[in-house]
C-alpha cells in the first residue's frame, strides 16, 4: 500500500511538513500544493529533510509554485505536476492522507 | 488631524490566505489620511514581496504589481527583516525592487525596501503608535 501525502502549509508557519515526513513510509509521494510548495525551493533547512529522505517522492503543484515566483528556486529531485498530474498521482497511490 | 505613526505587520504568504491581500487594501485605503506608514514584512511576509508571481494557472488575482504603486501613494519605509529572509534562502535579489520619487530632491528615485535586522525591527516597531498585525 502506497500513500498519496498532500501538504498545504508552509514549513516555516506550521509543522504539518514535519509531522507528514515522519509518517511517509518507503515508495510514498508527498505533493507539495499551496502554501506547502515553500518547502521545494532551495537555501534552507526543509530543504535538507527532503534531501535526507531519499526514499521517499517528492512532488509539487506547477501553478501554486509560479503563483508565488518560486519556479526558479526549485530544489533538484522535486517533480514539479500541473492539475492533470495531481490527478495521476492520486490514481497512481492506493489511497491519499491530506495533511491539514 | 493629528499625524500618527502606523505600522502594518505582514507575516503571511500570499494567495494561500487572504491576509496578505487584505493588508494590502488597508495600507491603500489607510494612505488616504496622510500618516506615517511603515509596512514590516516578517517570516513567511517576506514571500508577499517575491518578483515574477504568476497566479494565472491557480486563477487568483496577482496582486504583487500593486506593491510597486506604493510608492505613489508616500508608502516608503518598508522593512525586510534580513533573518526572515535568511531562514527562506532568499535575498533581496529574490523580492521585487520597489522605489519612491523624492519630491524634494527633483523626483530623484530610491528605494522603499530597507533590510534590517530583527533587533533593528523591533526598535523601530516600539516607535509605532498604531500597529496593525497581518
Amino acid at each position: 500500500m502506497t500513500l498519496l501525502h498532500t501538504v498545504n502549509k508552509s514549513p516555516f508557519e506550521s509543522n504539518t511538513f514535519d509531522t507528514c515526513l515522519g509518517y511517509a513510509k518507503d515508495g510514498s509521494t508527498v505533493l507539495l500544493i499551496e502554501d506547502g510548495v515553500y518547502a521545494a525551493t532551495t537555501g534552507h533547512k526543509v530543504a535538507e529533510k527532503i534531501k535526507n529522505a531519499s526514499t521517499v517522492n517528492f512532488a509539487v503543484l506547477g501553478p501554486d509554485l509560479q503563483a508565488r515566483g518560486l519556479e526558479n528556486k526549485l530544489a533538484d529531485g522535486i517533480k514539479v505536476v500541473d492539475y492533470e498530474g495531481f490527478v495521476k498521482l492520486v490514481a497512481e497511490h492506493d489511497s491519499v492522507q491530506s495533511w491539514l | 488631524m493629528s499625524v500618527k505613526k502606523f505600522m502594518y505587520v505582514n507575516r503571511k504568504a500570499p494567495y494561500g490566505s487572504v491576509y496578505a491581500l487584505e493588508s494590502l487594501e488597508v495600507v491603500l485605503i489607510g494612505a488616504a489620511f496622510d500618516q506615517d506608514v511603515s509596512l514590516a514584512f516578517i517570516g513567511d511576509g517576506v514571500y508577499e514581496l517575491t518578483k515574477g508571481q504568476n497566479t494565472k494557472a491557480i486563477g487568483q488575482k496577482n496582486f504583487s504589481p500593486t506593491y510597486a504603486a506604493l510608492g505613489d501613494y508616500e508608502v516608503n519605509k518598508i522593512y525586510v527583516e534580513k533573518e526572515s529572509l535568511e531562514e527562506r534562502g532568499l535575498t533581496l535579489d529574490d523580492l521585487q525592487h520597489l522605489v519612491w520619487e523624492d519630491e524634494d530632491e527633483d523626483y530623484a528615485e530610491k528605494d522603499s525596501i530597507r533590510l534590517v535586522s530583527r533587533a533593528e525591527l523591533a526598535d523601530v516597531m516600539a516607535e509605532q503608535e498604531i500597529i496593525l498585525s497581518f
